[in-house]
């Protein structure tokens, strides 16, 4: 029912998308949970994916990047066609995801967090020691980029807001290069004012030419930072609309649920 | 992003904390009060009881590298997450493995010790890939080879010699370069020499007149600093060891986070019963013999003097040196109780007490770190 050409109404696009999923469909035994999705994220945009739980948002970017493989479909990471063996892969590849239940360790230093995985080490006498003072320096670095106070490098995980602990995770993956930042749920467990922080924090990631994949239920944070959105619906895409093409309302009601489906065709431009 | 955003300069919510309560919030801060207390304890009531001459310290200091040397790697396994109940009966095992290959069958001593450490790790691999595989808690799984392990070490000698303790090492270990690593002493002539300036106790009578009452330092104690000096380091100045700390503290996160976790715990499995190898081959080398019932107990006492020196039960924090404190604690404990001539069976009592209390301390610092409340 959706076709990857009803996407790019209206103006030319700005540049080649980031990544392209065409037609992904994702069978789970006889569960379909993907009937068909086609996505494309550019640099720099926020791209906004709404749907209500169990719409496949999950499903969809498990595939994107690399937790599962599609069933059939297609997969374009700056053009060229791409199959993630696993998340390594697309990690490898530019696709950064910060989960709904972050990758941070709640009583490991925030600089120690910061480089998990990626501790950037210094010879001494041929042993590779964990450099520390390099990682507490880009640490507060990065931090003040964002617009966080810390006391110090070596302040637990555990001692920051969530809104704050999400903005690490983010400002972890643009650190270690992503093109292509999944956000999911980052603001559902948050209070108003950190999720504006989060908010802002998507901002500032998208004025670096990162293209950002933002999942939420909550119309009202994808209408403050969003440039197109897109709805999922029971496995189905119900269309893309960009920024000042739908209102609040319509986006909410098309999240309710197909049914209104006819109805809201007219206020889609003719893109379901 | 190239122009620094202007922030205000400090959070107005977060209040400063003093040096002092900044200090207080380390893993070691338990083993260091615990240590200071210790020795001020038994300098008060039990100075003259010769427990601080150059005998009795080196009596404790031996007790305490004991605990050490299994602390260390029970602390680097708790920190990663994991237990091992076996520790005890690897001990056991490991060196009535060293007997019956040195003695019994009559290889070189050298030959015996490295077989019986590839053994061991090699069984430590294996608790550890099944703890991985099946998802099970490595309490259970390790209880297993608890019993395991310690049935082969009553079974096999029993079989082969029809009895459970196997002597007969000092002679076989006789002139043997890998065993003199682990039953050796050094700095003898340091020793000698500290003798001859009056500086320590020298025997007054006797053969041995005039030569000094300790004569240098065991293996022991050495291979208790090294491993000491090497799992801080590991733990502390290395990549290896952020993932330590991140496989315990959430192997799922840390998962996400690229971290090789699976490898990361099944090497602690395998560095903790290296650890027990070597505490069994000293042991084996200080005695001249192997027993089926060493070792009993002995994983409860580690897991103890890692929690004394301020790791969580559940993992992702913690230092080698707190355990190394807390097994200084130990050491110090139940021989200056001994000095003291006081009924051993308060030790327990005492171990007891102080575990409860380093548990509760722990928890107390952990809300500090984490903010919880």
């Amino acid at each position: 029912m959706t076709e990857d050409t009803t996407f790019h109404h209206g103006d030319p696009a700005p540049s080649k998308p980031l990544i392209e999923m065409k037609g992904i469909q994702k069978h789970f035994g006889s569960v379909i949970a993907l009937a068909g999705v086609s996505v494309n994220v550019y640099p720099g945009e926020c791209h906004c994916l709404l749907g209500d739980n169990g719409a496949g948002k999950s499903t969809f970017i498990k595939t994107m990047s690399g937790v599962h493989k599609p069933t059939s479909g297609e997969i374009l990471f700056e053009g060229r066609p791409m199959s993630f063996e696993d998340p390594r892969d697309a990690i490898a590849a530019g696709i950064a995801t910060v989960h709904q239940h972050l990758a941070m360790i709640p009583l490991m230093s925030v600089s120690r967090n910061f480089f998990m995985g990626n501790e950037p080490v210094k010879k001494v006498a041929g042993i590779p020691f964990f450099d520390h003072d390099y990682a507490n320096k880009i640490t507060m670095e990065e931090m003040r980029k964002m617009g966080i106070n810390l006391r110090g490098p070596d302040q637990a995980v555990g001692t920051l807001s969530g809104g704050e602990r999400q903005t690490v995770a983010i400002a972890r993956a643009v650190h270690f290069g992503a093109k292509v930042l999944i956000l999911d749920e980052p603001t559902s467990a948050l209070g108003v004012r950190q999720t504006a922080n989060v908010l802002a924090t998507i901002d500032k990631v998208r004025k670096q030419g990162i293209g950002v994949v933002f999942i939420t239920h909550n119309v009202r944070h994808a209408m403050a930072v969003g440039d197109r959105f897109t709805v999922l619906n029971r496995g189905q895409t119900l269309g893309t609309a960009k920024r000042g093409e739908i209102t609040q309302e319509e986006l909410q009601d098309l999240m309710a649920g197909g049914q209104e489906l006819a109805t809201l065709e007219g206020s889609l431009g003719g893109t379901v | 992003m190239s122009n620094a955003p202007t922030q205000p300069a400090t959070d107005e919510r977060i209040k400063s904390r003093s040096k002092f309560r900044e200090a207080l919030i380390r893993p070691e801060l338990g083993g260091i009060v615990g240590t200071v207390a210790v020795f001020v304890f038994f300098a008060l009531f039990a100075f003259d009881s010769g427990m601080f001459t150059s005998k009795g310290v080196l009596n404790w200091s031996q007790v305490s590298a004991q605990f050490m040397i299994i602390a260390v790697g029970a602390c680097l396994l708790m920190i990663a997450g994991e237990f091992d109940l076996s520790v005890g009966s690897m001990i056991g095992f490991a060196g009535m493995m060293i007997a019956i290959l040195a003695v019994t069958l009559g290889w070189p001593v050298w030959m015996a010790i490295i077989t019986t450490f590839i053994v061991c790790v090699a069984l430590g691999a294996l608790n550890g890939f099944i703890v991985i595989r099946t998802g099970l808690p490595s309490f259970i799984v390790t209880l297993a080879f608890l019993f395991i392990l310690r049935g082969f070490t009553i079974y096999f000698p029993q079989t082969i010699e029809r009895k459970t303790i196997i002597g007969g090492i000092k002679d076989a270990a006789e002139g043997d370069w890998l065993a003199a690593l682990f039953g050796g002493k050094i700095l003898t002539g340091f020793f000698s020499w500290l003798g001859d300036m009056g500086l320590i106790e020298t025997f007054s009578r006797g053969s041995r007149e005039g030569q000094p009452v300790v004569d240098g330092v065991p293996m022991l104690i050495v291979w208790a600093l090294v491993l000491v000096v090497f799992g801080h380091v590991l733990l502390t100045k290395t990549k290896f060891g952020n993932w330590i700390f991140a496989a315990g503290g959430d192997a799922e996160a840390a998962r996400n986070s690229g971290v090789p976790v699976n490898r990361v715990k099944i090497s602690m499995f395998m560095f903790t019963a290296f650890c027990a190898t070597v505490f069994a081959t000293c042991q084996v080398m200080e005695f001249g013999s192997a027993g089926s019932d060493r070792g009993l107990l002995k994983e409860f006492e580690a897991i103890i003097a890692v929690v004394i020196g301020g790791a969580l039960l559940t993992g992702g924090y913690g230092s080698v040196l707190g355990a190394a404190l807390g097994a200084l604690i130990f050491g110090v404990v139940q021989q200056g109780l001994f000095f003291a001539g006081v009924e051993s069976s308060l030790f327990r009592v005492f171990l007891g007490v102080i575990l409860l209390a380093a548990v509760i301390l722990n928890t107390y610092i952990r809300r500090m770190i984490t903010g919880e409340r």
